[in-house]
C-alpha cells in the first residue's frame, strides 16, 4: 500500500519519534509555550535562532491581523488551523463570531452553518473561488471538507469585497471561501512530499498524502489524497436529576476517501489558470435522534462527489482583466432505510445531480481609482431520483452583475446590481417555471484622515436565496409554488489594528459590527392533515439584530516566549416577527450570548493552544413565556487544548500535535437529541520530505 | 497560567449551566367546572414533532376546570428521555390509561388516575390501540424489524390485567386504526410505505382464533375507521394527496361490503349518539394549499347535514383541525389546532350549538383523546 511506503520514514525514527513525545508532554505540564514555527531547520545557531524567531513572530502577527475589507471578513490561515483543535472546516468554523455551527455529532454527522441567523440556505461555499452547489437540498456539509489541504478558510459577510468575480459571489448573504494549497517551491526544489496521520478517539484511522511536483517553470502539480475510517462511537450521558443514564452512541461509523489533484501554471504574461480534479467517497451510518426508548438506527448513506473545474485569470493590459471559470460537477446519494419496509424491500433512494457551469468575470479600469466590473454566470442543474411521482427537474439560471468601485483617498465605495434569471423545466408534474430578480448592494468603507489604524465600513445588501429542487419537488412535500426568501442585511462595523515596536504589547486588532438582518418569506416545512403530508410553505419573517467582535493581541515576552490571544463575542436577538408581533425569544438554535476565547503561546519548537467556547442558552423550537420551558437548552462550554512539537528528522520537518477536547466531559447538544462526544483526543504526526 | 485561565473561564460562564431538572408540570383554572359531571376528565396526548421527543400528556379536570399541561414526566421523573417521540393514540380501559408512543416503540401503561407507569411494552413502530373483552389491540407498521421481505403490519394482543403481549396476527401493510363490531375486530390498512402501490383493504380479525379471516375491499390508503351503533363503520380513504381525493366511505359489517361514499375529506372523526363529527385539513395539489372543512353526518340515516359543529366563526382562527371528541352527556365538542407542528397548539370546547365556551393552550401538536369516568 502507498501509505506503507510513506509512512517508513516515521518508521525508522521511531524511538526518536516517542522521545520527542515524552519531551514534548513534559514540556506542556511545566506550561511551556510553543514555536509553531515557519523554521527550517532545528539544530541551528544560536543567531539563527534569533533569526528564526523573528521570523515567527511576524508570521504569527500577520497571520493574526485582521486586514481591513470593505465587508466584514474573518480569516483563519492554515498556521492558526494546525494550532486549533480542528478535524474538518466545520470544526474550525465554530470559533468564528455569528456563526452557528449545526451539528449532529460525531465525525460522520452532518455539519452546516448559519450565519448571523439568516438560515444555512443563505450562506455559499467556495472551493478554490467556484461555488459548491447544491441544488437538492441547499446544504454543504462542511464535516465533509478535512483541513488537511486547506491553506485558508474565509467568512465574508455579504460578500468577498473584491468586484472582480463571478456573479455566484455576488449572489448569497454570507460567504465560506476555502482555499486549496497552491505549490509553491524554493529555488531548487522540485518535489514536496507530506505524509500524515491521525489517530484518537472514535477509532480514528486518518493517513493523509499531499504531493506537490514542479512541472517546469511555470507549471505545477499537486495531489492530495486522505482516507478517514472512524466507527464513531462516543459515550454520552443524559439525565433529568432522577434518572441518570449512560449509553454509547451506534450508527456512526464513517468511511471516507478524498482524492484531489491540481495542475496550476503561469503564462509568461503572468496570467494564471488552474485545473481541479476532486473526487470524494464515504460510506456511513446515519445515528438518529436519541429518544425515549430508541437510541439506536439502523439507516445508512453513501456519497460520491466528483467534479472538475478550471479557472483562467488574464491581465491582459493595465486596464482590462477577466477571469474564467467553468465547472462540471457529479454527486451521487444513496440512502437506505431499513426501517420503512415497502412491497419491494428496504426503502432505498438514489439521487443524482449534474451540474454544469460556466462564468465570465470582467473588470475595466476606467481611472486609476474608478473600476468596473460586468460579470456572466450560467449554471445548468439536473437531478434525478427514483423517487415516486418525481418530476425530474432541470434548472438553469443565468446570472449577471454589474458592479463598480470607486477608491478614494480615505473612501472606498462599491456597488452592485445582480440579474438573476432562473427557468425550471420538468419531465412530469408541475414546475415553478422562471423567476427574474434583480438585486443591489451597497459597500463602502472610510480610513478616517487616511490612516492605516482605524477602517469604518458599512454595508446593505438585499438578496434571496432561491427554493432548493427538494423544496419545490419532492415528492408530496415539495411546493411549485414556492418564492424565494429574502435576506435584508445592514451592517455598520469598524477594524483597528495597531502594531506596538519595541513595547510588551506587540498588536491589536479588533474588529467589530452591529448589524440588522430581515429575513423574509423563510421556506418552510408546514404540516397538513398527518405527518406524511407536509408541504413548503413561505411563511415566517425574522427581524435580526446583532453586535460581534473578535480581538487578536500578542505579546513579546522578552524571551522566546511568543504569547497571544484572541476573543470574541457575538450578541444576537433573532426573533420571529411573522404575525407581526415580536416574539420574546429567539427563534430556534439561536443563542443571544456566544463566544470564545483562543490563547497560544510559542517556546522555540513547542506550542499549546488553549481554546474556550461558550454557546449561551439556546430553545429548539419557537418559544413563548408558556413553552419556553420545554424548548430551553442549556447553554455549553468546551475547553480544548492542542499541543505542538516540531522538529527535524533526517533533516526533514516533522510535526507532531495532540488535542485534547472538551476537557471537563461536558455533556451537550447543538442539536436536541443529538448528543455530541464528552473528552476526546487526536494525535497528529506529518512528516515533510 | 493555564489553569489560571481555566478557572477565571470558569467563573466567568461556568454557573451559566443548571443542574438538570424534571420537566415541570403546569397548571391553570380555565373555566369553571362542573362538579357533577360523570366524565371526571379528559386526557389529551399531544404528539410533539418528530425527533423532539416531546409526545406530552396533558389533563383537563371537567369537575373543576383546571388544565394540568405535561403531567407525565413529573408522575414518572425516572422514566429515561420521558413520554418519547410521537405519541400516536391514547385509550383508557378499566382504570389504565394506554398510551401508544410510534417512535418510541412502546405502548405506555399508566395508572389512570394518578399517571403513574404500571408498565412499558415494546412495539415496534406501533400506531393505534383498541379494546375488547379485556385485551388491548395494538396495532403495527411492520411485524419484523430488519427484514426487506415481511411489508406487512401486525396487530398484537395485550392481556389488561396482567398486561403481557399475548397473540400476533399479520394484517395488511401500515395497519392504522381499528374498532370492534359485533365480536370483530376490524383493521385499517393504508400500505402507506409504497405509494402508488397502498393498500385498500380492511382486515377482519376474529378475536377468538385471532387470525385474519378476510379483507374488504374499500378505498386506498385507509386510515381511521369508527363503529356507529347500527352496525356500519365510518372508514377514512387518504388517497394519494394528488389525483384520488380523501374520502369517507361506510361499510356495512352485516354484509362486509361499502354501502355508501360520502365525497368529503376526513382527517379526524368521531361518532357520538346519531352524529359523525368531521373535520379534514387536505392539500389541494391545483391549489397548492390545504383546504380546511367542518362537516357532520346523521350515521342513522347517513345523509350530511347542512350545518358545522362550530357556529360562531372561530373556525377561522383554526390552523389545522386536528383531534377530535365528543362529551357523550353535554354533547359538548372538544377539538385541537395543530397549528405549525412546532408550536403549542390550541384545545377548544364548543357546546352542543357550536358556540365556544373556552380554549387553552396545549402541548405541541395535540391529537388524541380519552375520557376518564
Amino acid at each position: 500500500m502507498e501509505f506503507n511506503m510513506l509512512f517508513a520514514p516515521v518508521r525508522t525514527g521511531r524511538h526518536l519519534l516517542y522521545q520527542k513525545i515524552a519531551l514534548c508532554l513534559a514540556a506542556t505540564l511545566l506550561c511551556c509555550p510553543k514555536v509553531w514555527a515557519q523554521s527550517r531547520r532545528a539544530d541551528t545557531a544560536a543567531t539563527a535562532k534569533v533569526h528564526e524567531l523573528q521570523q515567527v513572530n511576524i508570521n504569527a502577527v500577520k497571520d493574526r491581523i485582521i486586514q481591513p475589507s470593505i465587508t466584514p471578513v474573518q480569516r483563519l490561515s492554515s498556521t492558526r488551523l494546525e494550532r486549533m483543535s480542528s478535524f474538518s472546516v466545520a470544526d474550525a468554523i465554530r470559533f468564528l463570531t455569528g456563526v452557528q455551527l449545526k451539528d449532529y455529532g460525531g465525525i460522520g454527522g452532518l455539519k452546516t452553518v448559519n450565519v448571523r441567523s439568516m438560515g444555512t440556505n443563505h450562506t455559499a461555499v467556495f472551493y478554490d473561488g467556484v461555488q459548491l452547489g447544491n441544488v437538492q437540498n441547499g446544504q454543504v456539509d462542511l464535516g465533509r471538507f478535512s483541513l488537511d489541504n486547506i491553506e485558508e478558510i474565509s467568512l465574508y459577510n455579504g460578500q468577498r469585497s473584491e468586484i472582480s468575480q463571478p456573479a455566484r459571489a455576488f449572489a448569497a448573504a454570507s460567504a465560506i471561501y476555502l482555499q486549496s494549497k497552491i505549490p509553491t517551491f524554493r529555488p531548487g526544489e522540485h518535489t514536496h512530499l507530506r505524509a500524515g496521520f491521525k489517530t484518537g478517539s472514535f477509532g480514528l484511522w486518518n493517513p493523509s498524502i499531499l504531493w506537490e511536483q514542479k512541472l517546469t517553470n511555470r507549471v505545477s502539480a499537486s495531489v492530495s489524497s486522505e482516507l478517514v475510517q472512524t466507527d464513531g462511537r462516543y459515550k454520552f450521558r443524559s439525565s433529568n436529576g432522577v434518572f441518570d443514564t449512560t449509553a454509547s452512541r451506534s450508527n456512526t461509523d464513517v468511511a471516507s476517501y478524498r482524492v484531489e489533484g491540481g495542475l496550476n501554471g503561469t503564462l509568461p504574461d503572468s496570467s494564471t489558470w488552474r485545473v481541479k480534479a476532486y473526487a470524494f467517497v464515504a460510506n456511513r451510518g446515519l445515528p438518529g435522534p436519541v429518544v425515549s426508548n430508541k437510541f439506536d438506527y439502523p439507516q445508512r448513506q453513501w456519497d460520491r462527489n466528483l467534479f472538475l473545474q478550471g479557472s483562467y485569470n488574464s491581465n491582459v493590459n493595465k486596464r482590462f482583466s477577466f477571469i474564467l471559470n467553468a465547472k462540471y460537477a457529479n454527486d451521487y446519494l444513496r440512502y437506505l432505510d431499513p426501517e420503512t419496509v415497502k412491497k419491494t424491500g428496504f426503502s432505498d433512494n438514489h439521487f443524482y445531480q449534474h451540474e454544469f457551469y460556466f462564468s465570465w468575470a470582467n473588470r475595466y479600469r476606467l481611472t486609476g481609482a474608478w473600476d468596473v466590473a460586468l460579470s456572466s454566470d450560467y449554471q445548468w442543474n439536473n437531478l434525478d431520483a427514483d423517487l415516486y411521482r418525481f418530476a425530474y427537474p432541470t434548472r438553469y439560471m443565468l446570472q449577471t452583475v454589474l458592479a463598480s468601485e470607486l477608491k478614494l483617498k480615505d473612501i472606498s465605495l462599491q456597488g452592485s446590481l445582480l440579474h438573476t434569471w432562473v427557468n425550471d423545466v420538468v419531465k412530469a408534474f408541475a414546475s415553478a417555471g422562471r423567476k427574474q430578480k434583480l438585486t443591489p448592494s451597497l459597500l463602502m468603507s472610510w480610513q478616517p484622515g487616511g490612516q492605516q489604524d482605524v477602517t469604518l465600513r458599512a454595508f446593505y445588501k438585499n438578496i434571496f436565496r432561491l427554493p432548493t429542487l427538494n423544496d419545490l419537488y419532492y415528492t408530496t412535500i415539495g411546493n411549485t409554488q414556492l418564492k424565494p426568501e429574502w435576506a435584508k442585511q445592514y451592517d455598520v462595523g469598524i477594524t483597528y489594528n495597531h502594531t506596538y515596536q519595541q513595547q510588551a504589547f506587540a498588536y491589536l486588532s479588533v474588529q467589530a459590527d452591529v448589524y440588522y438582518n430581515q429575513v423574509r418569506d423563510k421556506i418552510v416545512a408546514i404540516p397538513g392533515a398527518n405527518l406524511f403530508r407536509w408541504t413548503m410553505y413561505n411563511i415566517g419573517n425574522v427581524a435580526i439584530k446583532g453586535f460581534e467582535t473578535t480581538i487578536q493581541s500578542a505579546w513579546n515576552t522578552g524571551s522566546e516566549i511568543v504569547l497571544n490571544a484572541g476573543v470574541n463575542y457575538t450578541y444576537q436577538q433573532s426573533r420571529d416577527v411573522t404575525d407581526g408581533q415580536k416574539s420574546r425569544y429567539n427563534i430556534p438554535y439561536i443563542p443571544t450570548h456566544s463566544g470564545s476565547v483562543t490563547l497560544g503561546a510559542d517556546y522555540r519548537q513547542l506550542s499549546i493552544n488553549y481554546s474556550y467556547l461558550y454557546v449561551g442558552n439556546r430553545y429548539d423550537q419557537l418559544s413563548t413565556d408558556q413553552n419556553q420551558v420545554y424548548n430551553y437548552m442549556e447553554p455549553y462550554y468546551t475547553h480544548d487544548v492542542t499541543l505542538g512539537y516540531h522538529t527535524m528528522l533526517h533533516r526533514k520537518p516533522i510535526k507532531l500535535g495532540l488535542e485534547i477536547n472538551n476537557i471537563f466531559n461536558q455533556d451537550r447538544e447543538l442539536i436536541t437529541n443529538f448528543p455530541l462526544p464528552r473528552r476526546f483526543y487526536r494525535i497528529k504526526i506529518s512528516y515533510t520530505i | 497560567m493555564v489553569t489560571s485561565i481555566l478557572l477565571a473561564g470558569y467563573m466567568l460562564f461556568g454557573s451559566c449551566r443548571k443542574n438538570p431538572s424534571v420537566i415541570p408540570e403546569q397548571q391553570e383554572t380555565v373555566f369553571t367546572g362542573d362538579p357533577s359531571s360523570p366524565i371526571q376528565g379528559l386526557y389529551l396526548l399531544n404528539e410533539g414533532n418528530m425527533n423532539m421527543n416531546k409526545a406530552s400528556l396533558d389533563y383537563v379536570d371537567l369537575r373543576t376546570g383546571v388544565y394540568r399541561r405535561n403531567i407525565y414526566n413529573q408522575a414518572n421523573p425516572e422514566v429515561v428521555k420521558g413520554l418519547g417521540d410521537v405519541g400516536n393514540d391514547i385509550g383508557i380501559y378499566g382504570s389504565k390509561l394506554y398510551v401508544v408512543v410510534n417512535v418510541s416503540n412502546k405502548l405506555e401503561v399508566l395508572d389512570a388516575k394518578s399517571g403513574k407507569r404500571l408498565k412499558q411494552i415494546d412495539i415496534n413502530n406501533c400506531r393505534y390501540v383498541t379494546f375488547y373483552k379485556n385485551k388491548a389491540y395494538v396495532s403495527a407498521y411492520l411485524g419484523k424489524v430488519g427484514d426487506p421481505k415481511a411489508p406487512n403490519g401486525i396487530v398484537t394482543e395485550i392481556d389488561t390485567a396482567t398486561l403481557q403481549r399475548e397473540r400476533t396476527v399479520t394484517v395488511g401493510r401500515q395497519p392504522e386504526e381499528m374498532a370492534v363490531v359485533n365480536g370483530k375486530l376490524y383493521v385499517a390498512n393504508s400500505g402507506g410505505y409504497s405509494p402508488p402501490d397502498y393498500e385498500r383493504t380492511l382486515s377482519v380479525i376474529d378475536p377468538v382464533s385471532f387470525q385474519e379471516i378476510k379483507r374488504i375491499d374499500v378505498a386506498i390508503n385507509l386510515d381511521k375507521v369508527k363503529a356507529d351503533r347500527y352496525g356500519d363503520l365510518y372508514v377514512t380513504s387518504r388517497g394519494d394527496y394528488y389525483d384520488i381525493p380523501s374520502r369517507l366511505y361506510v361499510v356495512d359489517t352485516r354484509t362486509d361490503q361499502v354501502k355508501k361514499v360520502f365525497n368529503i375529506a376526513a382527517s379526524s372523526l368521531c361518532i357520538d349518539d346519531n352524529l359523525a363529527y368531521i373535520c379534514a385539513t387536505e392539500w389541494n395539489y391545483p391549489q397548492q394549499k390545504n383546504i380546511i372543512s367542518y362537516t357532520l353526518i346523521n350515521v342513522r340515516d347517513e345523509t350530511q347535514l347542512n350545518r358545522s359543529f362550530i357556529t360562531d366563526g372561530t373556525d377561522q382562527q383554526i390552523k389545522v383541525p386536528y383531534g377530535l371528541a365528543v362529551n357523550p352527556f353535554t354533547k359538548d365538542v372538544y377539538l385541537t389546532d395543530a397549528k405549525e407542528y412546532v408550536t403549542p397548539g390550541t384545545l377548544y370546547c364548543f357546546d352542543a350549538n357550536g358556540k365556544k365556551k373556552w380554549q387553552v393552550t396545549t402541548g405541541d401538536i395535540p391529537a388524541h383523546i380519552a375520557f376518564k369516568y
